[in-house]
């Protein structure tokens, strides 16, 4: 028994710094965010703590326009973004699959958005999306005009409807190289023979892709819809580069951090950030817990 | 008949994935023409022309704006990204080769730190930084080392990870052999593990100094005008509507060459630690 212990002791003792600041600077702060989200401690400077007041601010914060508003432009971003990526990203390893002259120079083209900041690229997005048109258009709307279509010339991420799918323009830019990657990996992970065999009895291409190659690329799409998924709901750095804290393109992490530097309140930011970290919960932990079984089996 | 049919599509799939690459590179000459354009031709109607006159002028006034960040981001990136790999391969280590009874469990706690909004952590984090600060008398808040130490902690998972699923690759036999022959847990990971780690430690190290260089969020909450990294300073210069665009693209480009640097030199790690994000293996 004590030689057992003593075989993993020093294993555990050698993992304990860094389980114990998992354990304070993750689950630790993630449960004293909830409890100041739980409090009425709605003024930074005063040296109260604030009473507890249950899911008082959860509820309230439904009430608040720009609440909704953030909560609305994320989900518009969300769908653009998720969406355009996965489908670009697809595309892009869908041309490449069969093995193309040039293919290590297009993949380095196609991924190197991801090596630099959103903040980097929001300067250059936001000029291309400058929102003036006609003559003083400069950026994307400029480029249409020279093409002859002007008709595509809009206020971009100003448009005060659609403005957050403009938004996701520079975010698909930027990651559908990776998503192009994790699919290539997808193809080529496929067996020459199975394709094959398809094709022996009788599959013409098409059908070999439906029946043979997409249901082999399940996993990796839903791998690739994580990944999107838990970057879009949290976004930020990307929204401040391009629009700054205009509430026009206000999502829910903008929102927060304007809560607690301009406001000073921050039972309000502490509540919208739980919203956030519970909205990739929902689906993080399910898929944590498909992926642990996987690996057991 | 159908050899060139598939010839056909091949030229279109080729046609394609240039036109993409086409697409893909405007934002880069964006940046490029606009740094090197004098004032005197940052009318609208130039917008998408290369320069008249070229001019370094711009580059000159970025550089003097950026410089302080960009070495604050050094002065986090650099000790942040070694210190990350050190813990990754502790823990990877012991968590593969190692283990003790409910490993799994602590991995698996470990990987939902990967995915957790660092926004549900940020509001505490900061009054916790302050009272660090406090009790051990340290300049944790605002400053560069207390943002390191956040990188360095939410940067464990990942780390992890990769080390993790690197050394899982060593063959089990190895470590038995160095036990049998007396060698203790510290011992067998110096001269066994360690000496075999240079890949995993490549990938570790070039995806914490990514995504420290590029952090922006928890720079802003964490640290003061005088230790701001690149990316603060960066959107502070763009953010202002004073500052001319060829400046702004200029400080753009400038805050990105270090990460550009790492991709194109060490592109291969870059992927592998991409792929490991994917929770992959």
């Amino acid at each position: 028994m004590t030689t057992r212990v003593r075989r993993w002791l020093p294993g555990l003792l050698l993992v304990s710094p860094s389980i114990v600041l998992i354990a304070v600077f993750v689950y630790g702060l993630l449960g004293w965010n909830f409890k100041v989200a739980m409090t009425d401690k709605h003024n930074e400077i005063a040296e109260i703590p604030g009473n507890f007041v249950g899911l008082e601010n959860f509820v309230s914060i439904w009430s608040e326009e720009r609440w909704g508003l953030s909560v609305r432009h994320s989900i518009i971003f969300t769908a653009v973004f998720v969406g355009g990526a996965l489908v670009l990203g697809w595309f892009l390893a869908f041309l490449m699959e069969k093995g193309i002259r040039g293919e290590g120079g297009f993949r380095a083209i196609y991924l190197f958005p991801m090596a630099i900041s959103f903040i980097a690229t929001g300067v250059v997005w936001r000029w291309l999306m400058n929102s003036a048109t006609g003559e003083r258009a400069v950026g994307l709307n400029r480029l249409f005009g020279y093409l002859g279509m002007d008709f595509l010339q809009w206020q971009w991420f100003r448009d005060p409807d659609w403005g957050m799918a403009a938004m996701a323009v520079p975010a698909v830019w930027q990651m559908s190289g990776y998503i192009m990657a994790l699919f290539l990996a997808g193809f080529r992970g496929v067996p020459e023979e199975l394709r094959e065999a398809a094709r022996v009895d009788g599959c013409n291409e098409w059908q070999v892709y439906r029946r043979v190659i997409l249901p082999m690329l399940r996993p990796v799409t839903l791998s690739a819809l994580i990944i999107l998924g838990h970057i879009s709901l949290k976004v930020f750095d990307l929204v401040v580069a391009v629009s700054g804290k205009q509430i026009i393109t206000d999502v829910p992490a903008t929102f927060m951090w304007t809560a607690v530097f301009d406001a000073h309140d921050p039972a309000k930011g502490a509540t919208i950030a739980a919203y956030i970290v519970l909205s990739v919960v929902i689906f993080i932990v399910p898929y944590l817990i498909w992926n642990a079984r996987k690996g057991n089996r | 008949m159908t050899r060139g049919r598939a010839r056909a599509a091949r030229w279109v799939r080729l046609g394609l994935l240039v036109l993409f690459v086409v697409v893909f590179l405007i934002p880069v000459y964006v940046l490029l023409v606009t740094s090197f354009k004098p004032l005197s031709e940052a009318d609208p109607g130039q917008a998408w022309n290369l320069p008249k006159v070229w001019t370094v002028e711009a580059w000159r006034v970025a550089w003097e704006k950026l410089e302080p960040g960009i070495l604050n981001s050094f002065l986090l990136a650099i000790p942040g990204s070694l210190l990350s790999a050190a813990l990754g391969s502790m823990n990877g280590y012991v968590l593969s080769k190692w283990r003790f009874p409910g490993a799994d469990v602590v991995f698996t706690l470990f990987l939902f730190g990967m995915f957790i909004p660092y926004q549900g952590v940020m509001i505490p984090l900061v009054q916790l930084m302050v009272n660090l600060g406090d009790w051990f008398n340290l300049d944790l808040y605002g400053g560069i080392p207390g943002l390191t130490l956040a990188h360095v902690v939410y940067g464990i998972p990942i780390c992890t990870l990769i080390f993790r699923n690197y050394y899982v690759t060593i063959p089990d036999e190895l470590i038995e052999a160095s036990r049998v022959d007396g060698a203790g847990m510290l011992r067998t990971f110096w001269s066994i593990v360690l000496p075999v780690s240079g890949p995993a430690f490549a990938v570790v190290i070039i995806w914490q100094f990514t995504s420290m260089w590029n952090d922006f969020l928890f720079a802003v909450f964490l640290t003061g005008p005088t230790s701001w990294p690149a990316t603060v300073m960066l959107n502070n210069i763009a953010g202002a509507q004073t500052v001319p665009y060829s400046q702004q693209m200029a400080a753009a480009i400038l805050a990105s060459i270090p990460t550009m640097v790492v991709y194109v030199l060490l592109g291969r790690f870059f992927m592998r630690g991409l792929m490991a994000g994917a929770l992959k293996g």
